[in-house]
């Protein structure tokens, strides 16, 4: 095991967040080192998409610290948060609908190289992008559909898209918000094989409540509720907790 | 099929001026000038989802200073037109900084607000822009020495900047910037996480926008030899938004089929009913009952479904 030096990929600090009265972060400090396969689980409302939304810069905490391989981002703008290598995607699917999947991934592409500003070359004109995008969708066996637009696809392909246009902006830290949600059984396989062979010096940070394939794939499980932090460390230390139980495994 | 359809359409705007008599050339040249304001106004409109009742300000201000400067202060028409479209930039510029701090309804009120400003000032301050008279008696540029008095001649002139034009913005709205722009249109939140800066695309595209704005502003008074506040006023920037979604926003011909029809509408209509605008306020309601998505959208729609025969 590396050991607990400061080579933490995402580090948060003593976070919170309220929206008038109610709490949906409290207190919440977690280290994720680099590399790190991290569950985070917990009921409905527990504040797991909140907790994402301030590590990617959708949201403003109230107080405390957030930082990125040791840059403190928590007054970073989403976009800047990205060039230090966050990806994240979405719980409710957040595609370009009426572009083709190559557009899609291109985009994921683009966001992160200075051609994105380029105002006076047509974007087919980048050859080198379009056959980067294809390479991703052909990882996540979706090559075949590269050139429909979004909205004529089924359901799981577009989490496999969600997924494929994170992938290729090859992120140091990956925030996965439930990336199984909606999906039938041979989807799950297909999807939990891709999340598995992520590169290994990608952190992924994972909120999925379909314990059964999101365990496998986690060498650590946080457990939030109320949002709090109830039990954090390794997986089975976790999931024999008496409070996991409490809370989310048992009745 | 389509690229014969391009050739002969060029090939009429080419030779127009020989068989069409001085009215119709001179009535193509304002088209050709309003379409480049409802192109540079589509930008934001069409491809930004920035909806602007505020854009007659570029028009205006490019005119206003290009009259100014060549009437008032002897400039020649080359500088004037620089410094003119460098004061248009320098004006989206600052009005964008504060018409995008809102999105949607608030930054349609906020335009709309800054280009009120901009129309009151043209009316008060008359010591400098001759307020509700105008300025009158300027004159056309040379360039090159070719004099653009005769209609033809400026209809060519106006032919060659709106294709330019044209191009820029077709190259624009597909580049990777082009990209960025509909992608912040469609996605806002996932184009920030994917590390694209949603603020700056909509500023620059709005400066480009009023670039463009400034640019058919000085053809305008180039036209017209003369300069009113109205060219400043919401009806002026209406009539262009009006055409822009009457056309098709977020298509390259929809503004400048829009364009045309409002023009037309204007000019002949006007000459039956005094009440023109009635009058373009029933065309527009049975074009968006009609083809909800405007008039380009909505015939292409329409030829695909007659070519694949009826089902």
């Amino acid at each position: 095991m590396t050991p607990l030096t400061s080579d933490y990929a995402l580090e948060i600090v003593d976070l919170n967040k309220a929206f008038g009265g109610l709490k949906v972060t409290q207190s919440v400090s977690l280290a994720i080192r680099r590399g790190e396969r991290r569950l985070i689980i917990g009921p409905n409302g527990a504040g797991k998409t909140t907790l994402f939304n301030q590590i990617s810069g959708d949201m403003r905490p109230n107080s405390g610290q957030i930082r990125l391989f040791g840059t403190d981002v928590t007054t970073f703008a989403p976009y800047k948060r990205a060039h230090l290598g966050l990806s994240r995607t979405y719980q409710i699917i957040t595609l370009f609908t009426g572009d083709t999947l190559e557009h899609n991934v291109t985009l994921g592409l683009l966001g992160l190289l200075p051609s994105r500003w380029q105002m006076w070359r047509p974007l087919s004109f980048y050859g080198d992008l379009a056959g980067e995008a294809r390479r991703t969708l052909d990882t996540v066996g979706l090559l075949h559909l590269a050139n429909h637009p979004v909205s004529e696809i089924a359901y799981g392909e577009k989490r496999r898209v969600e997924l494929a246009m994170a992938l290729a902006q090859k992120p140091r830290v990956l925030l996965l918000d439930e990336p199984l949600a909606g999906l039938s059984n041979t989807e799950r396989s297909t999807v939990k094989s891709l999340i598995a062979s992520i590169p290994r010096e990608t952190a992924v940070i994972m909120i999925e409540h379909d314990m059964d394939t999101a365990l496998d794939l986690a060498e650590t499980v946080t457990l939030l509720n109320y949002g709090r932090v109830i039990v954090d460390g390794e997986r089975d230390v976790v999931i024999a907790d008496e409070r996991t139980r409490e809370v989310y495994l048992g009745s | 099929m389509k690229w014969i359809a391009a050739a002969l359409l060029a090939g009429l705007l080419l030779l127009l001026p020989l068989f069409a008599g001085d009215f119709y050339i001179n009535l193509a040249s304002q088209i050709l000038i309003a379409a480049i304001f409802a192109l540079s106004l589509n930008l934001l409109v069409g491809f930004g989802g920035m909806t602007s009742l505020g854009h007659a300000s570029y028009l205006g201000v490019a005119a206003y200073i290009s009259a100014l400067l060549t009437s008032r202060y002897g400039f020649g028409h080359g500088a004037a037109a620089i410094i003119s479209i460098a004061g248009t930039i320098a004006t989206a510029a600052f009005f964008g900084i504060i018409a995008l701090r809102a999105t949607g309804l608030g930054f349609l009120m906020i335009t709309l607000a800054l280009s009120q400003v901009l129309w009151g000032l043209a009316y008060r301050m008359s010591d400098v822009t001759n307020g509700d008279n105008g300025i009158a008696g300027l004159t056309r540029p040379m360039p090159f020495g070719i004099s653009l008095d005769g209609a033809a001649a400026f209809y060519w002139f106006a032919l060659i900047v709106t294709s330019i034009a044209f191009l820029m913005m077709a190259i624009f709205v597909s580049s990777s910037f082009g990209s960025s722009l509909k992608g912040v249109r469609d996605q806002p939140r996932r184009m920030a996480a994917l590390g694209f800066n949603p603020w700056m695309i909509r500023w620059i595209t709005f400066i480009y926008a009023g670039f463009w704005g400034g640019v058919s502003g000085l053809l305008y008074v180039y036209y017209n030899k003369y300069i009113h506040p109205t060219s400043l006023s919401t009806t002026s920037s209406a009539e262009a938004l009006l055409g822009v979604i009457a056309g098709g926003s977020g298509t390259l011909g929809g503004p400048v089929v829009g364009a045309t029809l409002v023009l037309l509408l204007k000019n002949y209509a006007s000459a039956y009913i005094e009440r023109w605008n009635m009058l373009l306020g029933l065309v527009f309601l049975f074009i968006v009952l009609v083809m909800p998505t405007g008039i380009v959208p909505g015939l292409s729609k329409l030829m695909t479904r007659l070519r694949r025969g009826p089902r």
